[in-house]
């Protein structure tokens, strides 16, 4: 986004114009995404500096607060992903905010007062039933919008306002508008906190196993050029592109394992695996949140699933142009079922983490999500009039929705009002700029 | 030119009808290999709507399709392809946003392990067959948006002829076209007919018709005026057919 500028200002220096253009053609990396990453950063250091010049003390690059951050992030994250397939074929899911309530309560009470009747209370089994009823039901109910759409020609946004209110409603009626908590204590362990967290040894391998699926693609994608003989990048954009992707990663790793435990945990800890706590205190690293390393998780395999398979290829057809697509043989009424089919399997997930997160199921779990989540999908990139995202893209407008939320409120504008002017600005700018961004490019 | 034996292709008394008008009504035309068959009339003559009959975009209220003799049922575009039917539409029919090798396969992509896509065998075929069809073609890289209308109709006619196409269906083919591309289009219409295709050519231009076809059907009202071979007959013949409804002497 800041970089049309950038580059619009060196034009006079033509050495280092070509410089960067040609970087930028050897790693072949997406402009617009370096743009977006630069302004997530950009708010980033704004805030820790605008928090250290007020305060004394910068506190949002810390580790706490970035694991915090990612950890907020993680339900939002998950559905934005869907919502860009969503809005890549032309739709939109309203819906989604309502579905996160009505499928927390389901779960909230079938593991709070069904199952453990049936297994008794904290059996392993109530986690994992929950959990699939949760996805299944996502879906399910996504499905059902999508037929409503797809095969009964109601516009999406009908339904899935329709949807908003329905679903809304029925989560107070599951169990009266009562709070359903505590969760089954595995299934909480899903949203994170110090224990739902993989700590340091787990983050290392996460991190290893990441750097190594990072060569191999890089490596893979170069032996298939090399196959069929099409340009191939230089080596050093590949290095280039490959160094800055693991370095990233393992930066990751080092700031999650340097943010550590509470004290009182550590306690809590200690005396139940009968340690000792020296007097300097144990430094027990959090590591990657459950919920972040879910949110990645579905974000590899919705990329894979938009780039690499015949399914992610229709959705961009239809975006692109529905007629076609219909008559290319494919099946348009079809892929709109499986699609707000999927958008609710992941709205079941975002369930999923967010009652676990919050250790409860209540009846306003999600309440707005739906326009965060659409937000979080525009900022990324994902173009209103169809056929154009990423899903890279929307989790990126996701961290950038929530460090804007966070810090707000870390500067001492933690009042609801503030927060709303600001996220709603940063959308219709995000947008704005994507427009003149855009056009620069043609 | 003599035309014996089985047809390639026999659409038989076909009729559609839209909110009580009949668009179609109980038009039969036929056409054999290596024949360019020109479909002539005015706008909302219905001579797409027929031919989309044959295409899969619509089912016919009655009638039947005839392909090398044999009855052929076609519900959806994927039916009509089965039969090597394919068709090049006056819209173009391309996603805007993909690419040409992506527009080229959409439908019928080329997986490798796990069936996930090849994009790099789709890109090395598509180079392929665009060097063969159209050798100015750079633009691989980049969504069709981006292309000309010539380079948008390469694109289009390579999908028809990468895929073995018998009966090829072109919907005003140089509509959006300037002379050299026109001309372009007109050569290679020539080389498919050599190669043994059977074309229907939807057109409105009456020269274009004279110089490629060999065979004209002239729909006026949703039904045939006539057909007529095109070097027995004058430009007049053909226009007195298309706006008066009258029948030359010589069509059948």
């Amino acid at each position: 986004m800041s970089d049309s500028k950038n580059s619009s200002a060196s034009h006079s220096e033509d050495r280092r114009d070509g410089m960067v253009a040609r970087f930028l053609q050897g790693t072949e990396l997406d402009t617009r995404m370096l743009g977006m990453l630069g302004a997530l950063a950009l708010i980033w250091v704004a805030f820790h500096v605008y928090g250290y010049l007020s305060t004394g003390q910068g506190i949002f690059l810390s580790a706490r607060n970035l694991w915090n951050l990612s950890v907020q992030t993680a339900s939002i994250g998950i559905m934005a992903t869907g919502m860009v397939l969503v809005i890549i074929t032309r739709n939109i899911d309203l819906s989604v905010g309502s579905l996160i309530g009505v499928i927390g309560m389901l779960m909230g009470v079938l593991q709070v007062e069904i199952l453990p009747k049936m297994v008794g209370i904290g059996h392993p089994s109530i986690w994992i039933v929950t959990v699939i009823v949760g996805i299944i039901l996502g879906a399910v109910l996504g499905a059902f919008h999508g037929w409503l759409i797809a095969y009964r020609g109601i516009p999406s946004f009908i339904v899935t306002l329709g949807g908003l209110m329905v679903w809304r409603g029925a989560a107070f009626l599951v169990a009266d508008g009562k709070t359903v908590a505590p969760v089954d204590a595995t299934f909480a362990l899903l949203g994170g906190g110090p224990y739902g967290a993989v700590g340091a040894t787990g983050s290392w391998i996460v991190g290893v196993l990441g750097c190594l699926a990072i060569v191999w693609i890089l490596y893979s994608g170069r032996s298939a050029r090399q196959k069929h003989n099409i340009r191939l990048r230089p080596v050093w954009g590949d290095l280039v592109v490959g160094a800055l992707a693991c370095g990233t990663l393992i930066g990751a790793v080092l700031v999650v394992n340097s943010y550590p435990w509470p004290k009182g945990i550590v306690d809590a800890y200690a005396k139940a695996n009968n340690l000792t706590v020296p007097p300097e205190g144990l430094f027990i690293s959090h590591g990657f949140a459950i919920p972040v390393l879910i949110m990645v998780a579905v974000t590899i395999i919705m990329t894979i699933l938009m780039t690499r398979t015949r399914f992610g290829r229709y959705v961009f057809a239809i975006g692109g142009n529905p007629e076609a697509a219909a008559l290319a043989g494919i099946d348009t009424r079809w892929m709109t079922v499986k699609i707000f089919s999927l958008m609710g399997l992941l709205a079941g997930v975002a369930a999923i983490v967010s009652s676990a997160r919050l250790n409860s199921a209540t009846n306003a779990l999600g309440n707005l999500d739906e326009l965060y989540v659409i937000a979080a999908a525009v900022i990324g990139g994902t173009s209103l009039a169809g056929g154009v995202g990423t899903i890279y893209g929307a989790i990126i407008g996701a961290f950038i929705m929530g460090s804007l939320q966070t810090g707000m409120v870390l500067i001492g504008f933690g009042d609801g009002s503030y927060r709303s002017i600001v996220v709603g600005v940063a959308l219709v700018l995000a947008v704005y700029l994507d427009n003149l961004y855009r056009n620069y490019i043609k | 030119m003599t035309n014996t034996g089985t047809p390639l292709v026999e659409l038989r008394d076909i009729s559609i009808s839209f909110g009580g008008i009949k668009a179609v009504d109980h038009v039969s035309v036929n056409l054999f290999a290596g024949e360019v068959v020109g479909l002539l009339g005015h706008n909302g003559a219905g001579k797409s709507t027929l031919i989309k009959c044959l295409s899969g975009a619509y089912k016919a209220d009655s009638g039947e399709i005839l392909i090398n003799g044999e009855k052929a049922e076609i519900n959806n575009p994927r039916d009509a392809r089965s039969y090597n039917i394919e068709t090049i539409y006056q819209t173009l029919a391309l996603a805007d946003n993909l690419d040409a090798a992506s527009n080229l396969f959409l439908g019928r992509e080329i997986v490798g392990a796990g069936g996930f896509l090849d994009d790099s065998a789709m890109e090395s075929e598509t180079r392929k067959i665009l060097a063969r069809l159209n050798p100015n073609f750079r633009k691989f890289n980049v969504p069709v948006s981006a292309l000309s209308g010539g380079q948008r109709q390469s694109v289009a006619i390579a999908r028809a002829v990468y895929f073995n196409a018998k009966i090829l269906i072109m919907d005003e083919p140089t509509a959006a076209l300037g002379p050299q591309e026109t001309q372009m289009v007109a050569e290679l219409i020539q080389e498919l007919k050599k190669q043994g295709l059977g074309i229907f050519l939807i057109e409105h231009d009456i020269h274009s018709v004279m110089k490629l076809c060999d065979r004209a059907v002239v729909m006026k009202n949703g039904q045939r005026v006539g057909t007529v071979n095109v070097d027995e007959v004058t430009d007049e013949d053909i226009l007195g057919m298309i706006i008066m409804g009258k029948k030359p002497a010589k069509a059948v």
